[in-house]
């Protein structure tokens, strides 16, 4: 079974948020989510480098430990997906993500959210049948099922964004830092699956 | 065999030559080597005025350093925090509340229950040792308000509070995920709505009875005997023996760190950060923690713990005996009719000559 993992080449990112683009059109999320965004540090200066960042689909998921009502399974794929039918919306994963995907529709007095949102790596939710309407409202695309990969990474210009198995994946990052001779930096790969390249 | 003081002289001339250049060997052996420091430390030199050129930055070590700290870059994204790449914190909090304050607390409070209920197994509780039948007023009516008002909600918001704390580990085996989330569904917004509720009748309720737990010298005694809960005579007591006014203290520190970070927790839209947010909810899992058993405690000395208490609270007036028993100055002052009034309605105190 593939071990599904998200890895963004910041040698290769050149912020053009098409990434971004890709996910809010594929999905429909609403206005004011974003599963996904591009920072870019030393802006203007010289390292600037950019790395597009969303759910990374964690090993230990700490949104899934201290969920109080236990919304959150790792599909076979290591897919880390939420149950927005069980989710009450506390906030307390946007408190633990390192990477800040938790996303919620609302942020109003008296600690309304509305139920979190966030990037499913493009395989849907719990609901029964893959790509229904009921699916597609609360989750968007269910692209997995349908043996794609997260549009995001499909979209990326420079294929500075990887998305799929781990193994996979790091094979390509790995023949690329010899290529180019350059360090590896499979950023968030430690925090998120405790294991670098 | 005769030499000609030329050839000697020649000889002496090339031995001296042989020595001086084994010596100048010799010399620059040793010298020569050290030039490496000379260059190094032209190198250090030239790279210590390039790298200050740079603001003694090495620009990519810089950038992973940023993102490391969680500093904010750019990003087209609009919201909170979004330019933060990776926030280290969230681990820490995360081990914080599933630890301590979900274990500890737990422990806190479970402890207590058990403590009691083996105090009360072994002594029974404070039993009344003399009715009088003689009534003095201890609570007016419009503190017997304040104090259910503020026990009712205090209970409400600590079942659903400990329902998102303690559920997915008491109630998920029990009800089923669907079970509690529809449960937790209706606890969270009635906890984040009656809590505004609450705050009020804690200000007003710890305003109204400062005047009864300003600590007085015979409080040491109380202490000192442990409020006689074991063995031994009846301790000294005021209004609010010592215990009630520690409880009420605590009460104070533990009700505004409460009420604080719960503030913090309930308007998200005020902008406050996750840093915030998670020191917030910690601070709002342990004091509420601490006043669960501080509860638990008041709860078992105002029923089971001390006969003759709960009257006090219900129909406002306690026995002259049961005032005796357990708050001798308080009783004094009341027959000397030097106490504070207890109520609006003074008239009914025993105290008033009748």
């Amino acid at each position: 079974m593939a071990r599904m993992k998200f890895l963004c080449d910041s040698e290769r990112c050149i912020e053009c948020n098409g990434c971004v683009t890709a996910c809010k059109n594929e999905h429909e999320v609403p206005w004011g989510v974003n599963r996904r965004r591009v920072v870019t540090l030393e802006d203007g200066v010289p390292g600037e480098r950019s790395i597009s960042v969303a759910c990374m689909h964690c090993t230990d998921a700490p949104c899934a430990a201290v969920c109080p009502v236990d919304c959150f399974y790792t599909t076979d794929d290591g897919i880390v997906l939420h149950d927005k039918d069980l989710c009450i919306g506390c906030g307390y994963c946007f408190y633990a993500c390192p990477f800040g995907a938790p996303q919620y529709p609302q942020k109003e007095a008296f600690g309304v959210r509305g139920k979190m949102d966030k990037c499913t790596f493009c395989a849907g939710g719990p609901e029964g049948k893959d790509n229904s309407d009921e699916e597609r409202q609360k989750y968007g695309k269910n692209r997995i099922a349908e043996g794609k990969l997260p549009l995001c990474a499909e979209m990326c210009a420079t294929k500075a964004l990887l998305a799929g198995d781990g193994d996979m994946v790091a094979d390509i990052y790995r023949e690329r830092v010899t290529k180019r001779s350059t360090r590896p930096q499979s950023w968030g790969w430690l925090t998120a699956y405790q294991e670098d390249v | 065999m005769s030499e000609s003081p030329s050839g000697m002289n020649r000889r002496a001339k090339r031995l001296r030559a042989m020595l001086w250049s084994v010596v100048l060997i010799a010399a620059a052996g040793m010298l020569l080597p050290l030039t490496a420091y000379v260059w190094t430390a032209t190198v250090q030199a030239q790279e210590s005025s390039d790298a200050a050129a740079a603001d003694g930055k090495n620009p990519r070590s810089e950038y992973w350093r940023e993102v490391r700290e969680a500093e904010p870059g750019y990003t087209a994204v609009r919201g909170q925090e979004t330019a933060v790449l990776i926030q280290s914190r969230g681990q820490t909090w995360r081990e914080l509340r599933n630890g301590p304050v979900t274990v500890l607390g737990a422990i806190m409070v479970v402890g207590m229950l058990v403590a009691l209920a083996a105090y009360h197994l072994k002594t029974g509780g404070a039993k009344l040792e003399h009715r009088t039948g003689r009534k003095i007023l201890r609570w007016a009516m419009s503190d017997r308000v304040l104090h259910w008002y503020t026990a009712v909600l205090f209970v409400i918001l600590a079942i659903t509070g400990l329902s998102l704390l303690w559920g997915r580990y008491v109630l998920i085996p029990a009800f089923g995920k669907e079970g509690f989330a529809a449960w937790a569904n209706i606890a969270k917004p009635v906890h984040d709505y009656l809590s505004l509720a609450f705050t009020a009748g804690l200000v007003v309720m710890l305003l109204k009875w400062f005047h009864h737990n300003v600590p007085a010298s015979y409080d040491r005694e109380w202490f000192r005997q442990a409020g006689g809960y074991f063995g031994g005579g009846h301790p000294p007591a005021g209004f609010a023996n010592a215990g009630e006014k520690m409880y009420y203290w605590v009460l104070v520190v533990g009700g505004t760190a409460l009420v604080v970070s719960g503030f913090y927790l309930l308007f998200p839209n005020l902008g406050f950060e996750r840093a915030a947010m998670q020191n917030a909810n910690i601070i709002h899992g342990a004091s509420a923690l601490v006043l669960c058993t501080a509860v638990i405690a008041h709860i078992y000395l105002g029923t089971l713990g001390s006969e003759g208490a709960l009257e006090g609270m219900i129909s406002g007036e306690v026995d002259e005996g049961w005032a005796r028993q357990h708050h001798n100055v308080w009783l004094e002052e009341v027959q000397q009719g030097s106490a504070r009034p207890a109520g609006e309605s003074g008239g009914r105190s025993a105290a008033a000559p009748t």
